[in-house]
């Protein structure tokens, strides 16, 4: 058996039955554990070397070979593998509690699969060709039945399917850079299609519109778990090339240019977030925002830089999981998610309204929660190369922070005489109740999140050095 | 024969892609995009081996069928769809400011990529016609159209560059998927019915 057969095909195939399926516990249950098992198997199994369990004894072999060319997992991968389908886990087991299970949990884990086949295509940057036909699969999802497809939708397809030309041709530019690495103006070309394609990709300023619409129009947690998982592997898509282009990697231009564009993403996102009126922008916006960390992130140079993107990443999916979750909630309780619309409502959802509003401080970087030792890490790093840069990346925090105090103030004003009284559900108490536990654990103790992060530099062969 | 050939496509894509641009009946519009899949389907196969460039063809007639059998459930009234802005003199403008840029473009992609000036200024016409297509509607049928013109362009110069088997299949599965996703648009108002 081979390993792409394991962790693309076999939940590719299992997303199509799941399709087919009416009963949404059935789809739930199923869907959970076995993305359960495919954790699992990718921390504990081993590729390419055999093991024998009692008198059996197999090999996942790392290739599959597709069309002349090959779908290819090693060992190295293991530990991006375990992120990616632990992390659909954790958005998988909530959705249960919700009516979009039903088309969350097939279509989301035919997308995890195809993301994953994005990083296992070898030439790589046939990655981008993956990343388009997931993010078509995420139509269905990321639409409203009975409603016409709204603007954020039609931008989110548009921006997405015209990144794949740029990506593509740069990786043909970029070929003929190794074999004449002297060309500056080649070098030029491919630096421009690259940078352009994953501004595309990556929904990098100016082209991250389509994030706040698509995240007013769209179901809040099918809108979290596409805005944790696609820019999640398309970073480490575009870590690929860093990795693998050592004038890519080594020009000196890069840090600059990845510590503008977070920055610039930082603060209008964060100060935009301030001035919203609908909490599927604000949490739209604090993705941005958290996509600018991440390039801010790893403008901090290779090791200092890699480890703190890492880092970044257990109080991403934390918040986004808790907040979409929460939202989600909410939106049944009331017709819009204006702030108007549901002023009040925290008395009669008040894990949800809590929850939400942890999670929107946590990513605002509020000490004692889980954000605050990634940003605070960025922030440092950033001081000691440009204070005014530091300074406007925490006033792109600052506005983040602002929109949660504007969030709160509404979800607490009520007519007198209205009681506290909680209207979730028991499962969807608990759930909100294990992410805002988890959001101060995470926060005090950011450590323990160290063993799920140490091994996945390895996938790099240099950046991980 | 072969250059006089070349031309006449060129000039089969001219049409067809302004055509795209003008038409305001979605009938005329999949049956000028089926059009220009055959002259797709030309120039590709000037890099291309003949059943490579005739699986473009072929899918690009499924991609146009695919959202007319859509249509035809959509809107049973035969209706139109509006872009903005509405004047087709400003559209006809427009598509002749593409053509000139492109043409200039394309004297310079001749040499980068070793093409001929009817390939690539066709491939660069009908991405810089998809594009204006994609800037100029908000309609989703119409943003397909743009999208499926945009990539074809793509794909004439990409194959001048890339022969490789899988790239050729992943694309056709894009197309195919774009088209789905025109038709899953155009039929999600009776998906909650249904």
């Amino acid at each position: 058996m081979s390993a792409p057969l394991l962790w693309i095909f076999l939940p590719l195939a299992l997303a199509g039955l799941l399709m087919l399926l009416r009963n949404q516990k059935a789809v739930s249950l199923t869907a959970c554990f076995f993305t359960l098992f495919l954790t699992i198997a990718a921390w504990l199994l081993p590729i390419d070397a055999p093991l024998t369990i009692g008198h059996w004894t197999f090999k996942l072999t790392p290739s599959f070979e597709i069309l002349g060319r090959y779908l290819t997992l090693t060992s190295a991968d293991r530990s991006l593998l375990a992120l990616i389908y632990g992390s659909a886990l954790f958005w998988f087991v909530p959705a249960a509690s919700m009516q979009i299970a039903h088309r969350l949990i097939p279509l989301g884990l035919a997308f995890t699969s195809l993301l994953v086949a994005a990083l296992a295509v070898v030439p790589f940057l046939y990655a981008a060709l993956f990343i388009e036909m997931a993010v078509l699969l995420s139509l269905p999802l990321l639409s409203t039945p009975g409603q016409k497809p709204g603007k954020g939708l039609i931008r989110f397809l548009i921006f997405q399917t015209l990144a794949v030309p740029f990506i593509l041709f740069s990786g043909w530019l970029l070929a003929g850079i190794g074999a004449n690495p002297g060309n500056l103006s080649l070098v030029q070309q491919a630096a421009i299609l690259l940078g352009l394609g994953f501004a595309f990709l990556l929904a990098i300023f100016p082209f991250y519109t389509w994030i706040p619409m698509l995240a007013e129009e769209a179901h809040p947690y099918a809108v979290g778990f596409m805005l944790w998982m696609l820019p999640t592997v398309t970073m480490f898509f575009g870590l690929g090339f860093l990795d693998r282009y050592t004038w890519l990697r080594d020009a000196p231009a890069l840090g600059i240019i990845l510590a503008a564009v977070g920055a610039l993403m930082v603060i209008t996102g964060g100060i935009l977030s301030a001035f919203q009126n609908h909490l599927g922008r604000i949490m739209g916006y604090a993705a941005i925002v958290e996509t600018g960390f991440s390039l801010l992130a790893l403008s901090l140079g290779a090791k200092t830089g890699m480890s703190t993107f890492l880092l970044l990443f257990a109080p991403r999916v934390l918040c986004l999981g808790t907040w979409s979750l929460a939202l989600s909630i909410l939106r049944k309780h009331a017709p819009k998610l204006t702030l108007s619309e549901v002023k009040g409502l925290g008395h009669r959802l008040p894990f949800a309204a809590s929850a939400l509003i942890l999670a929107n401080l946590a990513l605002a970087g509020m000490p004692l929660l889980a954000g605050f030792p990634a940003h605070q890490a960025v922030w440092e790093g950033l001081a000691r190369s440009s204070l005014p840069l530091a300074f406007w990346v925490f006033i792109g925090s600052l506005g983040l922070f602002a929109s949660a105090i504007r969030v709160l103030a509404a979800l607490v004003m009520a007519p007198e005489g209205i009681h506290w009284e909680a209207h979730e559900t028991q499962a969807q108490r608990s759930f909100l109740l294990v992410g805002f536990l988890a959001l101060f654990l995470l926060g005090l103790f950011p450590q323990w999140t160290l063993p799920l992060w140490v091994k996945l530099p390895a996938i790099f062969e240099y950046l991980g050095q | 024969m072969i250059i006089t050939l070349n031309w006449a496509t060129l000039l089969l894509v001219i049409v067809t892609s302004t055509g795209l641009l003008l038409s305001r009946d979605w009938r005329w519009g999949l049956g000028l995009l089926a059009v220009q899949y055959l002259s797709i389907f030309w120039m590709v196969q000037a890099h291309w081996s003949i059943p490579m460039a005739a699986a473009k063809l072929v899918t690009g007639w499924m991609a146009c069928a695919v959202l007319g059998i859509a249509q035809l459930r959509a809107s049973k009234d035969g209706e139109t769809e509006i872009t903005w802005p509405h004047g087709r003199l400003f559209h006809v403008f427009a598509a002749g400011m593409v053509l000139a840029v492109t043409f200039a473009l394309s004297l310079r992609v001749v040499n980068w990529l070793s093409l001929s000036l009817p390939v690539a200024w066709g491939g660069l016409l009908l991405i810089g016609l998809g594009l204006l297509h994609l800037g100029i509607t908000s309609e989703s049928f119409r943003v397909i159209l743009g999208l499926l013109t945009v990539m074809t362009g793509f794909e004439i110069l990409y194959a001048a560059v890339e022969s490789s088997s899988l790239v050729a299949a992943l694309l056709v599965v894009v197309n195919l998927g774009l088209a789905m996703a025109g038709a899953y648009f155009l039929n999600i108002t009776q998906e909650k019915t249904s």
